[in-house]
């Protein structure tokens, strides 16, 4: 494993691979995340798309990457990725294709199809041990569509199918990778730049199934003002409702913890989809549910 | 070339090897596996290059299949029934890529009531998707096919991808000599894949298989696929010609069975065809002018070829073993549609429904199809569709529900 030659911000490219002018929200968490992913990544490489916000980065004839792109189904995306990387494997083991024009094989997708809908893909793929580095940007909703429920919803959380607030909980998709054993699964943010560089980098000196999980504020799904996404990203970190974690090797390390928690009402706060928890005679009491689930979470850390 | 008793299954493998795919996404389900299990043995062995995945699922098989030949590899998958509709979503789109691999799809019914034994409507669901279809009656076909079809999907005319459809049990367990074909001859036939725009490398990024916004960009894209389904129509006859002066087996886009001078003629897709053939023989030797028409090319639809070979006959008899629920055979239905205002069109265009699920159709079927066809002419009334189904079935079913009554009442069952 390549040792981390990222040591301060100022490590970091100062300007992005990606274009600009794509078509997404203004202040998209999940863009500022996947620019700076995709500065480590690189333009040799095949994003194989899933239905979702990001698909509509790539449309006719225009595109932000460098490299190259692939759009397949909400369902798939893992199955496109191992199809393209076994052909790339038969084309360079019989000598049909020079080894240097290798792409290394990247599975962009939204939570809708990474906790849901493509989850059944995705063990099949980690299963078979492929070897593929998994982009998931979580807006905790069906945001493309206009923010319904997903599987990654907080509960309480409202969205436009559950304005009462999501009675389910989260699922939890690192768990659910590292069960699988997989080569390394990383949670990031945007709004942690350099904790996101140095992980987008160890999983590309990797080989094998690998996801970056990265927490997306989305400020259309989750009702803040588009200047905020970086503080609503800091705060997700800082509250310990992020937790910054990496798994490599069987174990899970935390890069970030934070070393004093702040309540979690200051990242609830901001959020209009957190608004009635705030109400006279609302739900207050699941902020403390809330609270209480975090510290539950960072007990079993610290332990 | 040498000469073996092949299942259908056998000979759809015999057909991937000889074409040397590179690459088999697979899934298993009843009746197709003995093709990728063949297949898989053949890998390990050392016997085929190439290389199997399996997945889990059709939905990703299709997935995989298309995403590698996008790549720039030669692809075959294999899937029947319920694996297909699962699939459906990526027949769509990966057609839509205009990415050329073979599909061999065992025909199956289709559930609900769920079955194993065959009939047309899992490969009729898939008649608008983009994927060409190439219909087989006999095992030697099925091998042929598979070779043809790879030639057809990868012409650079037509660029799509391909189906190569068998009847399971009745073709896919069935044993028949086929011959299979020197690899030398196949080479000669069918050369390496080349993959043309398909590719994904470093030196040359591309997107593939992006969004448009509008209306007027899908259908231009849309309707360009089509028009490279239509031109696998004579793209089709000069590879069957081909094939012909290579292995001297000779598939025109229609079979026609004694239709040139018959005045009725079946109309019939895949192996139920070789009942209707002996049928023909039959009636002919008792003296009925009859013949039989199979389309081996359904997608893209034969139409000029089915015009010109029913012009002037008195009445086509359409047997489906389909069934467009709330409508009626496909086949009748797609028929009329091409006949319809043609001069000397047949007068009467009758339509049977029969061999779901496997049902057989005897021969006194055929012999009373034709029985009817002849009342139709005489009457200038063309009979409403009719379902092939015995007063003795009738009896037989009647026993299972007597059964399934008694059970009921016995567990204090509501009816």
């Amino acid at each position: 494993m390549k040792e981390s030659v990222l040591k301060r911000m100022k490590d970091l490219p100062s300007s992005h691979l990606l274009g600009a002018g794509t078509p997404m929200c203004a202040g998209c968490g999940g863009l500022e995340a996947l620019h700076e992913i995709y500065d480590q990544v690189g333009a040799k490489s095949v994003f194989v798309n899933a239905a979702g916000c990001m698909t509509l980065l790539a449309t006719y004839p225009f595109t932000p990457f460098r490299g190259s792109w692939l759009y397949t189904a909400m369902a798939s995306a893992p199955a496109g990725a191992q199809g393209v990387r076994d052909a790339l494997d038969i084309l360079i083991d019989s000598g049909r294709l020079p080894p240097d024009e290798d792409l290394a094989t990247v599975v962009l997708t939204g939570d809708g199809a990474a906790y849901g809908m493509g989850l059944s893909a995705t063990s099949g793929a980690i299963e078979r041990g492929l070897d593929f580095l998994y982009i998931c940007y979580d807006n905790e909703g069906y945001a493309n569509t206009g923010q319904q429920a997903s599987a990654a919803t907080p509960h309480g959380a409202q969205t436009s199918t559950t304005t009462l607030g999501y009675a389910g909980y989260k699922k939890d998709l690192f768990g659910i990778w590292a069960a699988h054993r997989p080569t390394y699964v990383a949670t990031v943010i945007g709004a942690e730049p350099l904790d996101l560089a140095r992980k987008v980098q160890k999983a590309m000196s990797l080989a094998g199934p690998r996801l970056i999980l990265a927490l997306a504020p989305c400020p259309t799904g989750w009702d803040f003002d588009p200047q905020y996404t970086a503080d609503v990203g800091r705060l997700a970190v800082q509250t310990g409702i992020w937790p910054l974690k990496e798994y490599v090797g069987g174990e899970v390390v935390h890069t970030k913890a934070p070393k004093q928690r702040l309540p979690v009402e200051e990242y609830l706060r901001l959020q209009g989809r957190y608004a009635h928890l705030f109400e006279a005679g609302g739900q207050a009491g699941l902020i403390d549910e809330i609270q209480a689930r975090v510290d539950a979470y960072w007990d079993g850390v610290e332990r | 070339m040498s000469r073996e008793l092949l299942t259908g299954n056998g000979a759809a493998a015999w057909g991937a090897r000889l074409a040397r795919a590179d690459y088999v996404p697979a899934f298993p389900i009843t009746p197709q596996t003995e093709i990728i299990e063949t297949l898989g043995q053949w890998i390990d062995a050392g016997d085929m290059p190439g290389r199997m995945v399996t997945l889990e699922s059709e939905h990703s098989v299709l997935t995989a299949a298309g995403a590698a030949a996008a790549t720039g590899v030669r692809v075959f998958t294999a899937t029947s029934s319920q694996g297909l509709l699962y699939a459906m979503e990526m027949l769509y789109t990966v057609a839509g890529w205009r990415v050329p691999f073979v599909l061999v799809n065992v025909s199956r019914g289709l559930a609900a009531p769920v079955t194993l034994e065959s009939d047309h409507n899992d490969i009729m669901a898939a008649r608008d998707s983009g994927f060409l279809q190439i219909h087989c009656a006999t095992c030697q076909e099925v091998l042929d096919g598979v070779l043809m079809a790879y030639r057809l999907a990868e012409d650079e005319r037509v660029r799509l991808p391909a189906i190569v459809n068998l009847d399971g049990f009745y073709l896919s367990f069935t044993r028949e000599p086929v011959d299979i074909p020197d690899p030398a001859a196949v080479d000669r036939f069918l050369p390496g894949f080349d993959p043309e725009n398909l590719a994904f490398r470093a030196s040359q990024p591309i997107s593939q298989a992006v969004a448009v916004l509008g209306g007027s960009p899908y259908s231009y894209f849309r309707y360009e696929t089509h028009l490279a389904a239509l031109n696998a129509l004579h793209t089709y006859a000069d590879i069957a010609q081909d094939f012909a002066a290579e292995f001297g087996r000779s598939y025109e886009a229609v079979e026609n069975y004694h239709a040139d001078d018959a005045d009725i003629v079946f109309v019939m897709l895949g192996s139920f065809a070789t009942k209707a053939r002996d049928a023909v023989d039959r009636l002919r030797a008792s003296g009925e002018r009859v013949g039989l028409l199979r389309p081996r090319v359904y997608r893209p639809f034969p139409a000029d070829d089915m015009r010109r070979l029913l012009a002037g006959k008195r009445a086509a008899i359409v047997v489906d073993q389909n069934l467009s629920v709330g409508k009626g055979g496909v086949l009748h239905a797609e028929l009329a549609s091409v006949l319809y205002g043609i001069p000397k069109a047949p007068a009467a265009l009758l339509s049977f429904v029969g061999g779901l699920g496997g049902r057989d159709i005897s021969a006194e079927e055929f012999f009373e199809m034709v029985t009817v066809a002849r009342q139709a002419i005489a009457d200038g009334v063309t009979p409403p569709p009719r379902l092939l189904y015995t007063e003795d079935e009738l009896r037989e079913l009647r026993k299972l529900q007597a059964v399934a009554e008694v059970e009921r009442r016995e567990l204090g069952g509501k009816r």
